[in-house]
């Protein structure tokens, strides 16, 4: 029997506003099917966001959801999660939200190391504001600020997320469909804060720009850059030229925020 | 039994009013002249299973101020000049989405960084224009430390009762000072919740007028699951663009405090009755003009004072019928003119209003006012 997405989606709140050929449906179908081989229950889950495309999945799922300032929903996850640590926090959002203006909250929440899972769709351009670069676009691509080409170097978002302290980071892409849940799934249930980036295609302002001539394309592309963490095991140095890990990068246990804070709740009644 | 008698600081009754109203999480950053609201919460929020966080940045504060508030809980942040224009964005986020929360700004100098140790009194426009877009604003000017401990406990009610963002605005002056407070006993000073839904959670919607132009408010993690945006919204609470919604919803925003104001406003006036010289002040500056009036009485000339304790919405009914009263109105500010525009517009020539303003982080000393006051009074 066919998986039953509609169960997770809120009626009537359907069609998205992505455009055809975006990967953000395929990764908030990973999710949904994450959630659902978790059997998370809706009352208890928040589903949080900042502003962008990405960041209107939450209106179309059926959880307690929160969309709220450009780059802020990590801040706005952690006011949930440490409130009420018995709820399940999802913060979902894009590449300029979650490492440009939302940045500075996303290293700390990385080092704070917080119970929740940060699902970054990265498609490396502002697509809502119609295609301005970000900073996860590529050196020399063109967009809608950079007419001559990006001068502007890119951070590796999952570089970032471990140097700043993450303990679950993984990196999947939109054409691997089926590895979006098993990578999402880990990451929900690991004790900390886990970021999940999954490589994503904006066709509408980033494909058009940078002469990809299909959707095909840019998903082929996706495709041709990705390498598992095992794969890559048995590769040389050349041959990883130009292409991105996928898998699960790193994990580590190390105490969580919001069970540290209990026991400081513990010490300071116990002197009262 | 005798009340419990303290000597404590302003920033400190703060902290301690807020926790008597049932205040469970504080998110801060740390600022001068307002970082005691934060230490004292860090101490006292554990001993009753409460959550302190130091955020990263005064934004993330108010964020997670207002993500904490939608679980059910009485949140609060304190900050000063700075880090108030930081909150701005995330305060407008609160307004359009109805989430209670408080926030403490002890008014230092600016703009910028100015005097962060200095006093002042020039955020009061900020409290209420800050933000972009319509909105309403609350804000509270406490004078006395056992008034910022009493008016925090009001904040928070106000906060809880209009599904909306509260200002308490001590200048650093009376942040910073110290005095006797007696503690109020639980029952002493109400203590309101905000209302939660009385329909099934299939039917619960977090903005549904049929309840009033205060919608009841639903925690996350309870039965009910709701959305929430800081677009404009239907009563759902999914975004919309019809402009009939639009435009019905942002004039209820405002209404549901227009329509209350006088259980909102509260001042206090002193010896106005026969007054031909007034004084319209705030804060710390309404305690140099309680100390001018009464020499100016000596000297025989009639001045009273208008306290204002609530600036937002302004006491305009009052200030109008008070400029029909008096000769002359003085509005002495430890800024370059804001409250006397407010004045003015309400005194609608019926008075001549005049002011005095500093900067330079000094107090308004009763001296200077006691010479305006015999200069008017001539």
């Amino acid at each position: 029997m066919a998986f039953d997405y509609d169960k997770y989606i809120r009626p009537g709140k359907l069609p998205h506003i992505w455009c055809p050929g975006c990967g953000h449906g395929i990764v908030m179908k990973g999710l949904i099917r994450a959630i659902d081989a978790l059997g998370l229950e809706k009352n208890k889950t928040a589903i949080v966001s900042g502003i962008g495309c990405a960041s209107r999945l939450p209106g179309y799922m059926d959880f307690c959801t929160l969309h709220t300032t450009h780059g802020r929903g990590v801040a706005f996850a952690t006011g949930i999660k440490f409130a009420r640590p018995e709820m399940q926090v999802i913060c979902v959002g894009g590449d300029g939200d979650g490492v440009a203006i939302g940045g500075n909250h996303f290293i700390h929440a990385c080092r704070r190391n917080i119970d929740m899972t940060y699902l970054i769709m990265n498609n490396n351009i502002y697509g809502m504001t119609g295609g301005q670069f970000s900073p996860t676009t590529p050196l020399g691509a063109k967009a809608s600020t950079t007419p001559y080409g990006n001068p502007d170097p890119p951070f590796d978002i999952a570089k970032l997320a471990i140097g700043a302290g993450a303990t679950f980071v993984a990196r999947g892409t939109a054409y691997h469909a089926n590895q979006i849940d098993k990578l999402l799934v880990e990451a929900i249930k690991h004790k900390g804060f886990s970021v999940v980036e999954i490589l994503d295609s904006c066709p509408t302002t980033y494909g058009r720009r940078n002469k990809y001539r299909s959707v095909v394309e840019m998903m082929n592309n996706l495709k041709d850059v990705a390498v598992s963490v095992k794969a890559a095991e048995n590769m040389s140095p050349e041959q990883l030229q130009g292409k991105v890990l996928t898998g699960v990068l790193y994990k580590e246990s190390k105490p969580e925020y919001v069970a540290e804070y209990q026991k400081i709740i513990a010490a300071a009644q116990e002197a009262v | 039994m005798a009340k419990k008698i303290a000597l404590l600081q302003g920033n400190e009754a703060c902290a301690y009013g807020a926790l008597y109203a049932g205040c469970s999480f504080f998110a801060g950053y740390p600022i001068t002249p307002s970082t005691e609201v934060a230490e004292v919460m860090a101490r006292e929020l554990p001993k009753v299973g409460g959550k302190f966080i130091q955020m990263e940045d005064e934004i993330a504060a108010m964020a997670a101020v207002i993500g904490a508030s939608l679980t059910g809980m009485k949140t609060l942040t304190a900050t000063s000049g700075p880090g108030f224009s930081l909150k701005q964005e995330n305060i407008g986020y609160a307004c359009i989405t109805e989430v209670p929360c408080v926030i403490i700004n002890v008014m230092r100098g600016g703009p910028s960084t100015g005097m962060p140790t200095g006093p002042s009194q020039s955020d009061v426009m900020q409290a209420k224009w800050g933000t972009h877009g319509d909105h309403p604003a609350i804000c509270i000017v406490p004078a006395s430390v056992q008034e910022l401990f009493t008016e925090t406990v009001r904040a928070f009610n106000l906060s809880e009762k209009y599904r909306t963002p509260v200002t308490v605005m001590p200048d650093e002056i009376v942040g910073h000072m110290r005095e006797k407070i007696e503690f109020p006993e639980p029952g002493d000073i109400p203590v309101i919740n905000r209302t939660h839904p009385s329909v099934s959670p299939e039917e619960y919607k977090p903005y549904d007028t049929r309840f009033g132009d205060v919608p009841p408010l639903a925690a996350f993690g309870s039965e009910y699951r709701f959305h929430v945006t800081g677009l404009n919204k239907t009563a759902d609470g999914f975004p919309t663009t019809r402009a009939e919604v639009v435009q019905m919803e942002e004039e209820r925003q405002l209404r549901k405090i227009e329509e209350n104001v006088d259980e909102i406003v509260t001042y206090e006036e002193y010896l106005l009755d026969d007054a031909e010289v007034a004084i319209v002040a705030f804060g710390s500056t309404a305690r140099s003009a309680r100390f001018a009036i009464n020499e100016a009485r000596k000297a025989g000339i009639n001045a009273g004072l208008f306290r204002i304790i609530t600036y937002w919405p302004f006491p305009d009914k009052q200030i109008s019928a008070l400029a029909t009263k008096v000769k002359s109105i003085i509005v002495p500010e430890m800024n370059l003119g804001m409250t006397i525009h407010e004045v003015r517009r309400c005194a609608a020539g019926n008075a001549e209003v005049s002011g005095i303003f500093r900067v330079d982080g000094e107090p308004i000393n009763p001296g200077q006012i006691l010479d305006m006051i015999k200069e008017a009074g001539k």
